[in-house]
């Protein structure tokens, strides 16, 4: 690993501009590490500079006027999943955070590190093989390579890579703001909007600049997220991360209208796929199992599956229809 | 000469404070070495094992502020001030903590390397337990919230059973005292 100065500086000002006045050619915040420590690891991050943001304060989770929430970014994962805030509020983004890594893993992760943390493209952590998104210009290995695991929406010619956050799915289900302290001040970013689709930049995960850091992330009250919830396809049972995942909330009027839906996908693209064509579909007619499977149709007639990953198209498909049917308590 | 226009060389040697089976330590360290690094390396605690040294294997977890944790993945500097509990550190004395006495007793390894870490994952796990987010203590959600511990071995029956024992004795009490009150 290359050696690297450490600084902890006081505030958010301070981070920022602590790592913008360092000079330092790749200068990085450091959270848990359970990512960037790995990639510091396998060379793949080569920071002169760590700036710690773990330790400025930003570990509570308050309730907002209008009964949302404010979490901290530097909330660790294990300790948001378990708020009860949370959990009766917004119950698909405890059950996403649950179901990713391990525990020892969430208990140091930190929730604004999750969101920024790299794909898991063997392309990409290996860097003896071509990634465009680690070394811009040198080619995309997945494409004629092993990409079983890859995305099936949104993908580019240079990137078909697909972020690996649970949490981000769920977030952006849920509509979630991003806030942000910059070298201009503080700014919100919505969910999705994050994130970024590769297009001819997939060295770009984010629409972040420089120097850019998360502070904070908040949850807007939404009444249709108390009966929600994440579920995530893998390939072994725990410990893994997703094939295909899906986020949904679903609101219904007494007499069975949908009033509001929420879908997300996850593990099959660039960025937390948000499926506003099921959404727009869904909203004002009843909640059937028919409806449920013709959205879902509607959403991944988008798809353009890579020769390894067909079986992503009707494995998210059948994932959105059990998982509304289930919120909405009718048979799949 | 040119050697008077040379910069000087980055610092990257921190001094930090950490308490580590309650016994204070104060270290400079190099900014790179991981926790885990430093205890077996330079402190000779060799109870925390590296396994992948990449977050995925649970062999090197350690009690982190009383929370288990990768130390593979723990910088040590960005631990600065933390307290650490390593399996060296579990026992009292010649008194085995409950989950190394049930380890033995239900026989939950075959070769030995991943205990350590199998046992300070064992005890966050306990620890952390709370029927009103876990649910009600199954081996299902043992083998779920144990997935960060991998045996080569698949001692895997055996470390479940221990882990029950000690899970449901420490439930069994708390149960006791909730009744009570």
């Amino acid at each position: 690993m290359k050696p690297f100065r450490f600084e902890r500086p006081e505030n958010a000002e301070g981070a920022v501009a602590t790592l913008t006045a360092s000079g330092a050619e790749h200068a990085r915040y450091l959270g848990g590490g359970t990512n960037l420590v790995d990639l510091m690891r396998l060379g793949v991050e080569t920071p002169d500079l760590l700036v710690d943001v773990a330790r400025l304060g930003h570990d509570a989770v308050r309730e907002t006027d209008g009964g949302g929430l404010r979490v901290g970014a530097a909330v660790r994962n294990s300790d948001l999943a378990r708020d009860p805030l949370l959990r009766t509020r917004y119950p698909m983004v405890s059950q996403a955070l649950l179901s990713g890594a391990s525990p020892q893993l969430r208990n140091l992760a930190t929730i604004g590190g999750n969101l920024l943390q790299r794909t898991r493209c063997a392309y990409f952590t290996d860097t003896s093989l071509d990634c465009n998104k680690r070394d811009p210009g040198s080619g995309c290995g997945a494409l004629d390579g092993e990409h079983r695991n890859h995305a099936i929406l949104g993908h580019s010619a240079a990137c078909i890579a697909t972020h690996p956050s649970d949490l981000a799915v769920a977030l952006t289900a849920v509509g979630a703001e991003v806030l942000v302290e910059g070298a201009a001040g503080e700014r919100h970013i919505p969910m999705p909007g994050l994130h970024r689709l590769p297009g001819d930049a997939p060295e770009r995960d984010t629409v972040l600049d420089p120097g850019d850091l998360i502070v904070a992330i908040q949850l807007p009250p939404l009444e249709a997220a108390r009966r929600s919830s994440y579920r995530k396809v893998r390939d072994r049972a725990s410990f893994s991360f997703a094939v295909v995942s899906v986020a949904a909330a679903l609101q219904c009027d007494e007499d069975g209208t949908i009033r509001d839906v929420r879908i997300a996908l996850g593990g099959v693209a660039h960025a937390p796929w948000r499926a506003e064509r099921a959404e727009e579909e869904l909203r004002g007619g009843p909640a059937t199992a028919e409806r449920f499977a013709a959205a879902a149709a509607a959403e991944l007639d988008q798809a353009r599956p890579l020769e390894q990953n067909a079986f992503k198209v009707p494995l998210a498909r059948n994932l959105i229809v059990t998982v509304l049917a289930d919120l909405a308590g009718v048979a799949a | 000469m040119a050697l008077h226009h040379r910069e000087a060389a980055p610092v990257t040697q921190v001094e930090i404070d950490l308490t580590i089976n309650g016994e204070n330590h104060q270290l400079v360290v190099d900014t790179r070495i991981s926790l885990l690094d430093l205890l077996r390396e330079r402190l000779g605690l060799t109870g925390a094992k590296k396994g992948c040294d990449h977050g995925q294997c649970g062999a090197c977890t350690v009690l982190l502020d009383g929370r288990r944790a990768n130390a593979c993945l723990a910088l040590a500097v960005a631990h600065d001030g933390s307290e650490v509990t390593t399996i060296e550190g579990l026992a009292t004395g010649d008194q085995l903590h409950p989950l190394q006495e049930a380890f033995i007793e239900h026989d939950a390894f075959q070769c030995g390397y991943c205990t350590p870490g199998q046992i300070c994952s064992a005890a966050g796990f306990i620890d952390e337990l709370d029927e009103a987010v876990d649910g009600p203590l199954s081996d299902d959600l043992i083998r779920e919230r144990m997935s960060g511990n991998i045996c080569r071995c698949g001692a895997y029956p055996n470390i479940v059973s221990a882990i029950r024992e000690v899970a449901s004795a420490r439930s069994g009490a708390a149960e006791r005292v909730g009744g009570a009150a």
